[in-house]
């Protein structure tokens, strides 16, 4: 039945957004992370999202393919008092671009709020089909 | 004699399983009433499934918005619902678990959209549009389904004779 596969692509998106939500939050969350001398700054993480053909139908929903690392280059900021700060005084930041990940929130709710109304769409017409006859 | 359960396509109803000479409307004395009740909700029935799977389609373009170099899809439905109409119950037999299903979609009017605004990405999804088309398939779709329940509620009453 085709308006039973809706639930599935859109729920399929809906958890992709969900994930990207996820992302964003752990980014804007580390935004501000130091790195310790000697390790590595925390990498903003972006979501990878590929279309995934359904099982019996023409449509296609989404699945998340890959966490990918962000390759932007960890700032440098010159803080001689910060306890992490090198021999010359500087430390290594998280590459988290905060209005980025500002711009990937909105994006990201937007897109799930459309899947949720498309959902509920098909949930009505089923309702609606359901009553056929009566 | 072979007694596998067959998928037997059916445009309007979808899947049946069963022997072959399981539908009565084919076989028994009964056939002419049954084969007239069958062919006044043909056709609304038929633009039921469809309407249902451009709600699918389109649901899939708003679903992939975000992913990368896909390419937004679309049902004709009048080409579609033409060749619904003109094939006489197409009988597809599937004899394997792994055989795919035939669809209207990969059948007629299944196509891709061109782009308006395409993304840098090579994602032509432009919500605005996508979403003012799944309102009116919505809407359709309502429309046909008050169509057959009108045509349900004459035969009901014709059977019962008020």
């Amino acid at each position: 039945m085709s308006l039973m596969q809706i639930f599935d692509i859109a729920g399929s998106a809906v958890s992709a957004q969900s994930q990207r939500l996820n992302a964003v939050a752990s980014n804007i969350a580390n935004a501000d992370t130091a790195a310790a001398p000697g390790t590595q700054a925390y990498r903003a993480k972006q979501v990878v999202f590929q279309a995934l053909p359904m099982a019996g139908a023409a449509a296609q929903g989404v699945r998340v393919i890959q966490i990918a690392n962000d390759n932007a280059e960890a700032p440098l900021r010159h803080d001689p008092h910060h306890p992490f700060a090198n021999k010359d005084g500087y430390v290594s930041f998280s590459n988290v671009n905060v209005v980025e990940e500002m711009v990937n929130m909105i994006a990201a709710s937007r897109s799930y709020q459309n899947n949720i109304e498309t959902m509920n769409t098909a949930k009505t017409l089923m309702l609606k089909t359901l009553q056929l006859g009566t | 004699m072979e007694q596998a359960i067959k998928f037997v396509f059916v445009p309007h109803t979808g899947y049946r399983t069963g022997a072959d000479n399981s539908m009565p409307w084919h076989t028994n004395g009964h056939a002419s009433m049954i084969d007239s009740i069958e062919q006044s909700l043909r056709f609304q029935g038929n633009a039921l499934q469809l309407r249902a799977q451009r709600q699918q389609v389109l649901s899939a373009n708003i679903a992939n918005a975000d992913t990368p170099g896909y390419k937004a899809m679309d049902i004709d439905f009048t080409s579609a619902l033409r060749d619904a109409m003109s094939s006489s119950p197409i009988v597809q037999r599937v004899t394997a678990p792994g055989h795919l299903r035939a669809q209207f979609a990969a059948s007629a009017g299944g196509f891709e959209r061109d782009a308006i605004q395409p993304a840098q990405d090579g994602n032509t999804v432009d919500m605005d549009a996508e979403r003012a088309r799944f309102a009116e398939n919505a809407v359709r779709y309502e429309a046909t389904l008050r169509f057959l329940n009108g045509k349900i509620r004459t035969l009901l009453s014709a059977i019962q004779g008020q």
